[in-house]
């Protein structure tokens, strides 16, 4: 016989949802809930009926009309009749191009100044600090316009390589220009190219392609497969026989001999710049708006950068490096095989966000006449068509999804590097 | 059901939102300024002077709205705005009128919804080089790097030009004229491209003028003139008439010299219902009766603003060309007053 009896059911009343603390906090949650999404629909009420009132209702059918306008810098081709869609793919190219330059070039200037400035060499450790405090308390814009001033103020101008006595010649045994437009570099070029791959035919987001450039990713793929062969048959015969055999000679080869042969068979030759006219014609042409943008990007975040690796050293303990140098570790050698990886698992989340930084920051580019997304898309177009509204999200969108794509990869290295934990 | 009910609330309380907003006449009485767009700094147009004072061109019209509204011409809050910031201050009401020589093109009229009152400059888009370029016609330009503002018509133009002959060119977007400036007298463009009127007013502020030249090509048509939003008619009548009355004023000889006089009475009708002595067309419009003396007052007739600000005795030196009155020969012509 059982002496417990189950306890009274208890009826669900209403007020139970505030006065019991068991639905007190789900009660406040909805409530709260519930305002924010009114609020959200009126806004977007608000903003709805006061477009209908001016007369222009919501509309993205804007992408599909003609362009009209010309962009200098295109990765796509590209001409004034094409759509506005396509100018902005053309700007988001552009966006992404000024975006990883700016991530790699930032990363190595600010590891670099972030280990420099734990240096026991005083001078080098105070230049650093001068350098951090510099860029990291100017505004980046003025760094941008700073950046291209100098450029356009203090290089010459395309007319004065012409003439018999030229002011300004080419550097580099004749193969680099570099004038107050841009910097023209040679260009490489295949004589028996592969031709390119043309996809999605004449949509607004068609492109090509290189046939070349898929041929030296298979072989370069290939050459490291080999390597790493060559690397694992060292080690095996490492383990047995104590004696590591030579191998740099036939990774080298490995490394650019597939690659050289490959070039040789399609004709490679360099195409160099050559002043026709007003310009230079020929090579690449890096125009200067990318530089200055470029260069004060790196500069200003390999600033923070340079914070977040010292501060990542820092976080290892002293014992570490004394245990390195205990072992008989040289003081580059400890930095590199006991710091590091361990300082990585404290900088990489923070850098993430100064990457993101970066991008977002790259939207200036219109100070300096760059073309990026918010130059063409979120400036020309919105000003040519007069969709304030549509555009801006489109651009919000835009950026949004390359910040979500970078923290992505980010936090996929993160989980990669740190610690395992058995 | 509630959500129905509240729904149908908020868009009620939408609609009296942007019905409030459509008395911009009331409102700029109520607020005692007139918020007018302007450049961000083009000399002769609209430039702030060395006390910080707007002048120009197209501040002129910004000071004959304010006069003839609020008979105040120094009751103006100039807002600077760039080629490409301009149409969303208008279009959100930041600006009450867009005064900066913006070209009356079909779409904007159209799509943007903005509505031109009149045409103050007729002009069109030229092509600035330094004079030791050699260069003596725009078809000439093949490969030349050019410094363009954005968001403009001549953007566009500039497009289509190069297109149709057949040659290529490199452009090189800017923000404003004083960027585009630095860039074309460093040497980081060959050729400057804007309005011609443009081009002599920013060529009139180089150390050396004569050591650049307009080419001879106008390539396109740049009707110039004060803009509205769409949908508020009242507004758009007295920028529209305030304009209109620049122009009869220089057509029947009424100057801000002699208009303390004239203003007495005259035994011209049109003056009279002009200046207000005869008939109620200031009452129309919402303004009292000495609307058009004020704003006659505020800078003088449009010739007088022409020849202050743009006209061949300034550093710009314009000649009245197109934009002579129509009994000598050009297109600036008034509907009467009547």
């Amino acid at each position: 016989m059982t002496l417990l009896t189950d306890p009274p059911k208890e009826s669900f009343r209403l007020s139970m949802l505030l006065y019991d603390t068991r639905y007190r906090s789900a009660t406040i949650q909805a409530i709260a809930m519930i305002a924010f999404m009114l609020l959200a629909a009126w806004l977007i009420n608000n903003a709805i009926t006061n477009l209908n009132n001016l007369g222009k209702p919501m509309s993205f059918g804007f992408l599909t009309d003609t362009a009209g306008y010309d962009i200098n810098q295109r990765l796509l081709d590209y001409d004034s009749q094409d759509s506005h869609l396509r100018a902005a793919l053309i700007g988001l190219l552009n966006t992404l191009v000024v975006a990883v330059l700016g991530c790699i070039t930032a990363t190595i200037i600010g590891v670099f100044v972030g280990v420099m400035r734990l240096s026991n060499n005083w001078l080098i450790a105070r230049i650093m600090t001068v350098y951090v405090e510099t860029f990291r308390n100017v505004p980046v814009l003025l760094w941008i316009i700073l950046a291209m001033a100098i450029l356009i103020e203090t290089l010459p101008m395309p007319r004065a390589f012409k003439g018999d006595t030229p002011t300004a010649t080419m550097d580099l045994f004749n193969t680099v220009a570099v004038t107050n437009r841009g910097v023209y570099i040679p260009e490489p070029l295949f004589s028996r190219s592969l031709g390119d791959i043309h996809f999605l035919g004449d949509m607004a987001l068609r492109f090509d392609v290189s046939m070349d450039l898929i041929a030296f990713l298979i072989v370069l793929g290939l050459s490291i497969f080999g390597m790493r062969k060559v690397t694992a048959r060292a080690n095996v015969i490492q383990e047995e026989t104590g004696d590591r055999p030579k191998t740099w000679h036939v990774l080298l080869g490995l490394l650019f001999g597939p690659s050289i042969v490959l070039m040789i068979a399609l004709g490679f030759h360099l195409g160099y710049p050559e002043l026709k006219g007003f310009n230079f014609r020929g090579g690449i042409h890096m125009r200067n708006s990318l530089i200055a943008l470029w260069l004060a990007l790196s500069l200003y975040t390999a600033a923070f950068i340079a914070e977040i690796v010292r501060a990542g050293i820092l976080a290892i303990s002293a014992g570490q490096s004394e245990a390195a140098s205990a072992l008989g570790l040289r003081p580059n050698r400890t930095m590199r095989l006991v710091i590091l990886p361990q300082a990585l698992r404290v900088i990489i989340p923070p850098m993430i966000s100064n990457y993101l930084n970066l991008t977002k920051n790259s939207s200036l580019a219109i100070a300096v006449g760059y073309m990026d997304i918010t130059g063409t898309l979120g400036g020309i177009t919105m000003n040519q068509t007069g969709r304030e509204l549509e555009g801006v999200m489109l651009l919000m969108v835009v950026y949004l999804a390359i910040s979500l794509s970078i923290s992505g990869v980010m936090n996929w290295y993160n989980n990669s590097v740190k610690l395992v934990e058995r | 059901m509630k959500k129905t009910v509240l729904l149908g609330a908020l868009t009620v309380a939408g609609l009296a939102a942007g019905a409030a907003a459509a008395g911009t006449l009331d409102d700029v009485k109520a607020r005692g300024t007139l918020n007018c767009g302007v450049t961000t700094g083009l000399v002769g147009f609209a430039a702030p002077d060395a006390d910080g004072v707007w002048g120009g061109f197209d501040v002129s019209i910004c000071r004959a709205v304010a006069a003839a509204v609020l008979g105040d011409s120094t009751a103006v809050e100039f807002v600077p705005t760039t080629g490409k910031t301009r149409f969303t201050a208008l279009a959100s009401g930041e600006i009450d009128m867009l005064a900066r020589n913006t070209t009356w093109t079909f779409s904007r009229d159209v799509d943007l919804k903005f509505t031109f009152v009149g045409i103050n400059y007729y002009d069109g888009q030229g092509f600035m080089v330094p004079k030791d370029l050699g260069v003596s016609s725009a078809t000439e330009l093949d490969g030349a790097t050019v410094c363009i503002q954005t968001g403009t018509t001549t953007e566009l133009n500039l497009a289509d030009f190069f297109r149709s002959n057949n040659i290529s060119y490199e452009p090189v977007p800017i923000e404003t004229n004083a960027e585009g400036q630095q860039q074309y007298l460093a040497g980081a463009c060959d050729v400057y491209t804007t309005d011609a009127s443009g081009l002599a007013a920013t060529r009139a502020t180089f150390e050396a003028p004569g050591d650049h030249v307009l080419l001879p090509e106008i390539i396109s048509k740049e009707p110039l003139g004060p803009l509205v939003r769409h949908g508020d008619n009242e507004w758009g009548d007295v920028v529209r008439w305030t304009l209109n009355a620049l122009v009869t004023a220089e057509e029947l000889g009424v100057t801000s010299a002699n208009i303390g006089e004239m203003s007495a009475g005259t035994n011209n009708p049109e003056i009279n219902r002009l200046l207000g002595t005869e008939g109620t067309l200031g009452a129309m419009l919402g303004l009292d009766a000495e609307w058009a003396k004020n704003a006659i007052m505020s800078g003088g007739n449009y010739g007088e603003i022409f020849a202050k600000n743009i006209g061949e005795e300034t550093p710009i030196g314009l000649a009245r060309g197109l934009n002579a009155q129509w009994t000598n020969g050009g297109l600036i012509y008034s509907p009467p007053f009547r």
